[in-house]
Parts: structure tokens; sequence; C-alpha cells
């Protein structure tokens, strides 16, 4: 068993608005282990962000609260530390990689100096030092021609080459933990091709584990061990990769699996989509959040809100339908003939 | 059955910048595209597709080829009635519902706006009831009308964006990613959706879009562009299941599919581009499925 690097246990993060208190997350559990990559999907307004950003405490306070729970590295709760503790976590031991590279560069610095100013502040390292450890970098994420990059500034490379900078920066104090919110949404899909390569390949190399918050279920599937469905501040569904695409127990993941047309996908064949669009925070419905999208719904889903029901050992899913005593639902019939194919090409 | 071309673009290049060093962002590209059909244009940022739309649609003036919608030259058109005309035929769907909508109008005013231009409607009470017909339709309701863009959520404000396409029965519209800046279960709504009007109202769409999977989805022929040129143009299956341009190939092999057990096996194929000196011409390679190459490049480039 590979050692455990975080666990978050129960987090709850408020924010204090005008028109009332929003609970964007909503008690929410994970673990990460060490050289292991979990995925976070949901849409906007899920909480995915909120709890990744949670996780580097860049909640601003006020608006925002910790409402409650442990964020556990390495076995220390990281809530209760000072903004000064923290300063020596972040970039150190977790670093994060944003959507936009253009808005996590600074426009006026030029890239080398972005670079070694992160091994400046964390190693006791000299300047040449540090300059031969930001080539190395370059390197390592694929920049060609690092001596020329090193001096020029971000408007002068392209929006992939920006990107391996900014994971260069993060990688730059060798963290245990790096956490990627959207990092290629913003980018082609051939440039994102190439960025997910070069993300697993330096995962491989050093051990890094990985959060990758993504709404693209197709990035998902290429690098995630283990997936968390985030649905209205809280996980509904959480397990390896292959239990959640082959397996899917919870009618929001069918639905977005559903909704999103694949390369072999009819056009004469209208898309499966989720009605309604999801609930507002200030005021979370009684009962299940998902209740008033889910044809699949019971009276119950209104009343209370589901436990967490564990279906293997390392895959849970929060719905009343897996309920000993709930009618037998099967997965929506396009998405279980879209699975069955799968694993028929896979097997071949 | 022989199709009708409805539109029909002959060289068109779009050149920016000075002329002595221009940027030539749309180089000399042909197609067309048949009455009611969904022509997709594919590419990477910069290759060009929103440039052709917009040329299409006369945002810019051509640099050089001409544009036939109908039959008519639309770089012909002087007269300002004949340019109404154009403007009620042809309409368009932006990418991001909160930049595209007026934050000061509400829907019914932003609906409407067309209706003014074209004095059409007059009627307090005719007009109304054309708002409610073209909210219903778009799947929002009657009570929606008197609304601000800003109390409505992504997904219905690019409904508000449609319904004021829909406005004034165009025959045409070009969507400029329309579903990029929507969540998941959003989208496939929104395709749903343009899909049926499509049918209830014989539109032809020219989908403009990066997200390879919804495209195949959505259209009956796509366009591949790269580097301000077509590079491939066939029907949908043909461009997914023989892609005959390296590029295409390229593009189809970075596809993330939502398939843990094939992406982990998922080689991209990378493509490097071939500076030539032949003569590029677009060869038929199937019905209807043209690429653009040279004789010695279309002879290497076996499936």
């Amino acid at each position: 068993m590979k050692p455990k690097l975080l666990q978050v246990k129960d987090l709850h993060v408020h924010f204090k608005t005008y028109a009332g208190i929003v609970q964007a997350v909503r008690g929410v559990s994970f673990e990460l282990y060490e050289g292991e990559t979990l995925a976070i999907v949901g849409e906007s307004g899920s909480g995915k962000s909120v709890t990744s950003n949670a996780l580097m405490k860049l909640i601003p306070q006020p608006p925002g609260i910790y409402a409650g729970g442990e964020i556990l590295f390495n076995g220390r709760d990281i809530i209760p530390l000072s903004d000064k503790e923290m300063a020596k976590i972040r970039g150190n031991d977790i670093a994060m990689i944003f959507q936009d590279p253009m808005t996590s560069l600074n426009p006026t610095m030029k890239i080398g100096k972005q670079i070694t100013e992160v091994i400046l502040q964390h190693k006791a390292a000299s300047r040449s030092d540090a300059k031969e450890r930001a080539m190395e970098l370059l390197n390592l994420v694929g920049i060609p021609f690092p001596e020329k990059r090193y001096k020029q500034y971000p408007h002068e490379l392209s929006g992939g080459m920006r990107q391996r900078i900014v994971i260069a920066i993060a990688l730059a104090a060798n963290p245990k933990l790096l956490i990627a919110d959207e990092p290629t949404t913003a980018l082609d899909v051939t440039i994102q091709a190439q960025i997910l390569e070069l993300m697993k390949d330096i995962q491989k190399r050093s051990n890094t584990s990985i959060i990758f918050i993504t709404h693209d279920l197709g990035v998902v599937a290429n690098v995630a061990d283990r997936v968390a469905v985030m649905y209205a501040g809280q996980i509904v569904e959480y397990g390896t990769v292959n239990e959640i695409f082959y397996n899917p127990k919870h009618p929001y993941t069918w639905g977005l699996l559903g909704s999103m047309p694949d390369l072999s996908n009819s056009s004469d064949e209208l898309l499966r989509t989720i009605p309604g669009s999801p609930p507002n925070l200030i005021h979370p419905p009684v009962g299940d959040a998902f209740a008033p999208r889910n044809e699949f719904a019971m009276a119950i889903d209104y009343e209370a809100e589901p436990p967490m029901f564990q279906v293997s050992p390392t895959h849970f899913a929060k719905t009343w339908l897996l309920h000993p005593d709930a009618p037998k639902i099967d997965v929506p019939q396009v998405v279980q003939q879209r699975i069955d194919r799968y694993v028929k090409e896979g097997e071949a | 059955m022989l199709q009708k071309k409805i539109l029909e673009v002959n060289g068109l290049k779009q050149y920016f910048g000075s002329a002595s060093n221009p940027i030539k962002a749309v180089d000399d590209i042909s197609f067309y595209v048949y009455e009611g059909e969904t022509l997709g244009l594919v590419g990477e940022s910069g290759s060009g597709k929103s440039t052709t739309g917009r040329s299409i649609i006369r945002l810019y003036d051509v640099t050089g080829g001409d544009i036939h919608f109908k039959g008519q030259n639309i770089a012909a058109i002087k007269s300002r009635k004949d340019l109404k005309h154009f403007n009620k035929e042809m309409q368009m769907i932006f990418q991001d519902p909160y930049a595209s909508l007026n934050p000061r109008m509400t829907a019914s005013e932003i609906i409407t706006e067309g209706f003014d231009i074209h004095g059409m409607y007059k009627n307090k009470k005719e007009r109304a009831e054309k708002v409610a017909e073209l909210l219903e339709a778009v799947g929002l309701n009657r009570m929606h009308a008197s609304r601000y863009a800003h109390e409505f959520s992504g997904g219905q404000r690019q409904r508000i964006g449609i319904a004021r396409a829909l406005s004034l029965d165009p025959s045409f519209i070009i969507a400029d990613e329309p579903i990029s800046a929507l969540d998941v279960s959003i989208q496939a709504q929104v395709v749903n959706l343009l899909k049926q009007i499509q049918r209830e109202r014989n539109l032809t769409y020219l989908f403009i879009a990066h997200d390879l999977s919804m495209v195949k989805y959505i259209s009956d022929r796509i366009a591949v562009m790269y580097r301000g040129k077509i590079v491939e143009i066939g029907p949908a299956d043909d461009i997914y299941n023989t892609p005959r341009h390296p590029y295409t190939k390229s593009l189809l092999s970075a596809v993330p599919q939502p398939d843990p057990l094939s992406e982990r096996t998922r080689t991209r194929i990378p493509y490097v581009h071939e500076e030539t000196d032949g003569d590029m011409i677009a060869h038929e390679v199937s019905t209807d499925h043209y690429v653009f190459a040279t004789s010695e490049q279309l002879a290497r480039w076996q499936l």
C-alpha cells in the first residue's frame, strides 16, 4: 500500500455574500496517496475549484470561512496554520497550476527570473545554482532553446509554452503535491495532449501526487488513477477510474457520461441531457441536491440526504438508488452500450 | 438527389496588417455549404476558422476571392435595402453568452432589436406574441421576456442568443463556438436545441468549434483548417474514419475519449508541417471528400 500524503475529512467552506451564506463545499472527504492522480470532475459551481484552493489555503478570509473539517497533509492539519507557516508549505510541498497561463505569469518579468525567484525563496541556493536548476527545469518541461527562453518575457511564447513555464515554476521546489486546476482547458487539443503527456512523465520520474481539476471526462480518463465526481459542493461518486467509467452508479455520473458525444456517436439520436441547472447553494435543497434533475428520484430523495453507499472497497456513491430497498434501476441504455463497446474494444 | 448549394466560397483571402507584410489569417480557401446541412469548421486557435465565419457575414471586407450566398455575390450588395435583406437571411451565434448580450437590456429588448431595424411587428401585441414564441422555441418561457441578462444562467443566456439569431427568420446561421463556454451537461442541451430548430426551420449551419467530438456529432460535413487553409473537407464520417491529411490524423489522435482503457494505450500522432514548392490542389479522394496537397504528397499519404 502506498503511503497516504493527503487526507481531507468532512471539509466545509462557506462564503459570506450580500445575498446570504453560500455553502460552496459541503462535507468533502477524500484521500490521496503518493504518486497517484486524483481527478475531481464537476460543473462550474460544483465546488471543485473551491476545494482545490482550500487545500492551498487560498480562500480569502473574509468572505470565505473554513466552516469545518480537516485537511491533513502528511498527517498534520493545515487549516489552523498561520499565514507564515502556510507560506513554507506553498510552493515547497504543495504547488498549483492554474487554467490560464497568461494570467498566472508576470508579464513584466523575464521567464528566468520567475523561475529562480521560487528556487531562491525555498532553497538556500546561490544565484548561479538557481540558474542551473532553472535550466534543468526548462529542459524537463520540454522547452526548446532554454538559454534563449530564460531571457524572454511571457508574451513572446505561445500558450502551450507558457503553460510549460507555469509547470516548471510549480516544480521548482520539488513539491510532493501538485494541484492542477483546469490546466489544459485554455489550450488546443494537440497542445493539451502534449501537456498531459508531460505531467504524466514528470509524475513517473518524481513520484509527485497530482490533484487534477477538470470538467472534461476525456482528460479524466487519460490522467486519473481515481476520480471524485462533485455536485453541489459534495462528492457524489468516488472510485478508481475504471469503476467510474465502466461501472458508474450515480445518476449524475450517468448524465455526465451520456451528455458527452464520443467520436462514434450517431448524429441521428439526440444527446442525453441533464435537465435544468445546478441548485443555488445559499439555500441547498433538502435531501439529495441532485433530486430535482434526477429522472430516477424517489420520494426519499426530497426528504433525506443519502449517505455514501459502498460499492466496492474503493468505490462509493451518494445515491438512495443503492439502498437495498430501492428499486433496481439500470444504467441508461446509451451509456451502457458505450461502456460495453469500450470494454469489448479493450479486450480485443 | 442533387443538393442545392446555399453558400459558395471561392478563393477567399482575408489578410490583416500592412500590405507589405500581411498576416494571412485566411489564405485562399474554397468550399460550399448545401442548403439544410451543417458544415463543421474545425481547427486550432489561429487557424482562421472564426475569421472565415466573420468574412462570410461581411464583418470584414475580404482581401480576395468571392462569396456567393443564394447565388448573389455578397461583396456586390450595395443598396441599403439589399443589405438589410442579406442581414436578415444570415445571422450569428457567438461564443460567450456573457459578452454577447447587453447587460442593460431585457431579453425582450435583445430579441426585438432586429424588429426595430427592419420595421417588423410594429403592433405591440403582435410583437409580444412573437417574443413569447421565440422564447418558447428555445426552451425558455414568456415570463423571461422582462428579465435582464444577468438574471439568467450561462445556458439560458445562450438560449437568448439563439432566440435573437432566430428572430428575423434567417436561413443561414453561423455559430462560432456556441457551446465552448458552457458546462458539459448544458452543452448537450444547447446542441440538442440547435439540432431541433434546424429540423423545424430548415436552417443551414456553419458550426465553428474546436471540440472535435461535438463537431462530429452535429455536422454533416467537416472542414479542417490549418494555418489559414482548408487542408481536408468531406462527409463527417469520412473525416473521422478515413482521414487522409496528416494534420487531420494528428488532430484526431489528440482528442481524449471517455474511455480509460483506450486512453492508456493511445499514442498521439505528431504533425510536422511540410513546406512545398509543388502545386497544391484539392484532390477528391472519395465522393465529396477533398484533401489539399500536391500530387506527390497525396501519393505518400496513403491510408
